[in-house]
């Protein structure tokens, strides 16, 4: 992974820098000395580490707007932190930059129900906002599996997703308002408490942006009442492509669950030898679909689907009948990272969404893979919008794997642009799917989105080496070639 | 004199942009034509006319997606998706007439270009949420595209949010792929009588706060009622609290109950089956009520809760009319004719609680003379400002149709 070439006169002033920073922040909130830095180092995409110049953790938006302004005049890089739960390294430090972490904004600021919605500093997490509003029959419905960690800024910057955002959206359909400041300090508030922008909806790019346009230091959500039921369906079936039809046949029955999600059997081997949920062993792959709702509606689904699961030609088919024993079909999928965790030293997460009809062939193809690697793959994935997430098994210690399983990361993911589908569908570019940003986009299309960065940041400075391949100046970008003589123009239909 | 070119595909449209670009002159951007009195007069040399980028290109109900130039008719694309059970969940409303156009006439790619969005926009979202990927062409006249054809994507910057509402200032869109969603078997929707606005809005958000999944929660002051043409909201002769469900039978029966119930304590309860209730909401997804006559249609959203407050300090000061959607958040206003539109009492008003008016009908004077979107604070301001020259440095696309300046 090739980064940006670090500027070693920035990294030769750097006690100068740590001075400054002091300045404007209390003594303890620049990290200067380097076993503490190097906590850093990583976020959870692990294969990749470097120890940032500097960390500095700011308490207010003021603080990040001094410390921006200041890297601004001076032309130092910065990359913000949440939690640090990347899975593609969007928050990989640089060695020439300052690490700015939002671990202080730790603070609710507003819980109101009249208006549903919570206004959050963004270094809370994901499930305090659900936490705080569900004695009230409240919850925030975007639920990554990383939920009790990732911070509702991180989600903000990816655009996460969870098991819930096939019925209730992913966090840009969740979110109402940021406060943001800009790489030059400027401090900018886009939404509120209201739907829809007065103007262009930055919100709506800001969302995904992998800190790339600014460093979002105030969160507003919709919460939503808590569906008074919800039953889940475990679902076996004996081959990855009766699965998949099964997947297709329920949306096609204008049913979408609350979750859909597929395991192969790997995956359904590490989560039954971890957690015990009482997976069946001897199937190829398990759905598990959750409804909610009112009770009339739920169990009218669940008879609908049990019917569609029969006739797609389940082997297995059961419904839960208490609160206990959804949790108990929810386990394994839940744990199944962990799970995964435990059979192999190290593994990759990767991230493609394809067209539901395309499951059963790229879950083949991605098996001839493996076998062509020599390397395991598990899947555990958000069935019902397509979106994979093939766990791909590797020994860092290996002379080699690593290699092998990047290669084989980027050949699944090509797969996935092939078949008609995207690079990432939750976890962001980052600095892992970066250069393969070229598969999915023409030049001109990168071209427009790094000119958008560049209104933001001209000077590149606000997490540089993420997301794109290839680097332009702005001034260059900006330029406008146009081809003189395109007269064929005149020869349009008029009327 | 003004030329009205109309491109046949992507590749024209993009000579025709390389075109007004050489020669550093501007295009007034146009779908069917409908909504070319929203928003400020453009100032442009010629017309660049992209109703013939038509057609639905791939429809695949079970990928519960769709892709079509976006000239295509929005009526043509329901018809398409009501053969397959689905719908654009967003509920894209029907303007047209609020401008003298004839009613059904409303392309895709202004619909997306406006980021409109009906009833349904507390509980799907707005055509921003709906819209999954694009090709479009900048005023650069480079044709570049964005998103894809899957729900989950979040490969690059999310330009399609971006496209959406930039009113034809930023690209012409010449495709576009929508999510569509399956359409609800059965509809129902409680009403409330003889509540004002305040209790309107607290019965509002019993409702939205309950977990009954309600998708359409509006309020009609008792002469706004009394024009919805729907006898069983007409006749009581009072103001009118709307709470719609949908969803399987069994599902809207259940939750149609639950709420008879819940909002029993706020006055007196009746219900609109099917029929009625479509012919209801879509006079409140189009502004029906407002149509007629000359007066000044204004279009605010605020936080729910304040929508009863801010609305009643303009009715009063402007001596307007209004009915309110999305819980509260959104105020649908109708004033007589002033020279100023009446955006001074309107911003003052909502600058308390944040959100933002747009200036729906108004004469292209006071178009020209007053915001017709929410005035922006300067560093914002200069951001957009900067976004905008970042897809049309030359400002040849809809120049001055949102801001004088861009
Ligand atoms: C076990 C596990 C399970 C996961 N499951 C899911 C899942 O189900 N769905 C899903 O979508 N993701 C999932 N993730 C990925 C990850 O949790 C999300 O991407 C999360 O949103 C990252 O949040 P964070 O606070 O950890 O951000 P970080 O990792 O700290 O940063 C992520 C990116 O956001 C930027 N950033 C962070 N905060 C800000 C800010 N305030 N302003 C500007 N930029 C900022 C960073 O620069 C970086 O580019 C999972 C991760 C793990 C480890
Ligand atoms: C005893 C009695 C009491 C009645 N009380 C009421 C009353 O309180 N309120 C009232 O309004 N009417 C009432 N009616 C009238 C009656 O309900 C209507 O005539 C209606 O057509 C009956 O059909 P339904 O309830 O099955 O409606 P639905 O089947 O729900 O709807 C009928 C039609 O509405 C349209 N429709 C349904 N769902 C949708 C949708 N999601 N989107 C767009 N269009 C849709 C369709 O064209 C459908 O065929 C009553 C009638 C009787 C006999």
């Amino acid at each position: 992974m090739l980064m940006p070439t670090p500027d070693s006169r920035v990294i030769a002033r750097r006690a100068d820098i740590a001075t400054a920073l002091r300045r404007m922040l209390p003594a303890d909130s620049v990290i200067d000395a380097e076993d503490a830095r190097r906590a850093y180092e990583c976020d959870a995409l692990t294969a990749y580490r470097q120890s940032p110049m500097l960390v500095v953790l700011p308490r207010s938006t003021e603080e990040v707007s001094l410390i921006l302004a200041y890297c601004h005049g001076e032309g130092i890089k910065v990359v913000p932190r949440g939690a640090g739960t990347s899975l593609s390294g969007g928050a990989l430090p640089l060695a020439d930059g300052v690490l700015l972490g939002l671990g202080k904004f730790n603070r609710i600021l507003d819980i109101d129900f009249a208006n549903r919605c919570v206004t959050a500093q963004p270094g809370v997490t994901n499930l305090a906002i659900t936490q705080a509003v569900a004695g009230a029959g409240f919850y925030y419905a975007p639920d990554p599996s990383s939920q009790i960690a990732c911070s509702i800024g991180g989600n903000v910057a990816e655009n996460s997703g969870g098991v819930h955002c096939l019925k209730y959206g992913l966090t840009t359909n969740n979110l109402l308002g940021v406060e943001m400041v800009l790489m030059n300090g400027e401090v900018v508030r886009l939404g509120g408490k209201h739907f829809d922008s007065g103007g262009y909806d930055l919100m709506g790019i800001v969302t995904g942006s992998e800190g790339l346009l600014g460093v979002i230091t105030e969160v507003i959500v919709r919460i939503l009442a808590k569906p008074p039921h919800a039953r889940a369906l475990l679902l076996g079936f004996d081959a990855n492509e009766t699965a998949g039809a099964c997947v297709a046949a329920i949306i096609a029955d204008g049913i979408i669950p609350a979750g859909m999600e597929m395991m192969d059997r790997p995956a359904i081997h590490a989560a039954e030898d971890f957690v015990h949920a009482g997976y069946p062993r001897d199937v190829a792959a398990l759905l598990i679909v959750e409804l909610d709702g009112t009770l009339a509606e739920v169990d009218e689904l669940v008879g609908k689907v049990e019917a569609i699961a029969r006739q797609s030609g389940a082997v297995s088919v059961r419904s839960s009948t208490s609160e206990a024993e959804r949790a108990r079909f929810w386990a394994g999928r839940k744990a199944a990272f962990p799970a995964v965790g435990r059979i192999s030293p190290d593994y990759f997460c990767m991230d493609g969404t394809i067209p539901r009809k395309k499951l059963s062939e790229v879950l083949t193809r991605m098996a001839e893979m493996a076998a062509r690697y020599g390397l395991r793959v598990a899947n555990v994935f958000h069935a019902g919008d397509g979106n994979l997430h093939p766990l791909i098994l590797y020994d860092a210690n290996r002379p080699g794997d690593l290699e092998k399983a990047e290669a084989f990361g980027a050949d699944i993911l090509k797969l996935c642009v092939a078949v008609g589908g995207v690079l990432t569908g939750e976890h962001g570019v980052g600095v892992e799917k970066r250069d393969l940003m070229g598969t999915m986009f023409s030049d001109v299309d990168l071209d427009q989105q790094l000119r958008l960065k560049c209104a933001f940041d001209p000077g590149g400075l606000l997490n540089p080496g993420k997301v794109f391949p290839v680097l332009h100046r702005c001034a260059e970008m900006g330029r406008v070639h146009i081809q003189r003589g395109v007269t064929r123009f005149p020869e349009l239909p008029r009327f | 004199m003004g030329k009205l070119i109309k491109p046949r595909d992507a590749k024209e449209t993009a000579e025709a942009i390389a075109w007004a670009a050489a020669d550093k002159v501007a295009l007034e951007l146009i779908g069917a034509g409908t909504k070319r009195d929203l928003g400020r007069p453009v100032a442009a040399d010629h017309v660049l006319d992209l109703s013939a980028l038509a057609g639905v290109r791939d429809y695949e109900p079970a990928e519960l997606v769709l892709t079509a130039g976006t000239g295509t008719k929005i009526a043509e694309i329901e018809s398409m998706l009501t053969a397959a059970n689905q719908e654009l969940a967003f509920e894209p409303p029907d303007w047209g007439p609020i401008w003298g156009a004839e009613a059904g006439e409303a392309t895709l790619g202004g619909i997306i270009a406006c980021n409109l969005s009906g009833p349904r926009r507390i509980k799907a979202g707005a055509a921003r949420d709906h819209l999954l990927g694009v090709a479009a062409v900048s005023g650069r006249g480079e044709i570049f595209k964005a998103g894809g054809r899957v729900v989950k994507n979040v490969t690059g910057y999310d330009l399609c949010k971006l496209l959406a509402g930039s009113y034809g200032t930023l690209a012409a869109l010449t495709e576009v792929s929508v999510k569509v969603l399956p359409r609800p078997e059965k509809l129902r929707s409680v009403l409330v009588f003889g509540l004002n606005a305040e209790k309107a809005v607290a019965a509002m958000a019993a409702a939205l706060n309950s977990p009954n999944d309600v998708s359409g929660a509006a309020y009609l002051p008792r002469p706004i009622a009394a024009v919805t043409g729907v006898a069983r909201v007409v006749d009581p002769g009072t103001s009118v609290v709307a709470l719609r469900v949908e969803g399987t039978e069994a599902s809207a029966l259940a939750r149609n109950d639950a709420l008879r119930e819940l909002l029993g304590p706020f006055g007196p309860i009746e219900e609109l089956h099917g029929m009625n209730s479509s012919r209801f909401w879509r006079g409140i997804r189009d502004a029906t009520h407002f149509v007629a006559g000359e007066n000044t249609i204004w279009r605010i959203s605020v936080p729910p809760a304040e929508g009863a407050r801010v609305a009643l300090a303009i009715a009063d000061s402007l001596e307007a009319y209004f009915y309110l959607d999305w819980g509260g958040g959104l105020i649908w206003l109708s004033a007589p004719e002033r020279s100023d539109g009446g955006a001074k009492i309107i911003h003052a008003a909502i600058a308390g609680c944040g959100g933002h008016a747009t200036l729906i009908r108004a004469s292209a004077a006071v178009r020209e003379a007053v915001p017709v979107f929410e005035p922006q604070a300067p560093a914002l301001a200069a951001l957009s400002r900067r976004v905008k020259e970042a897809f049309d440095p030359l400002h040849i696309l809809n120049p001055g149709r949102m801001y004088a300046d861009r």
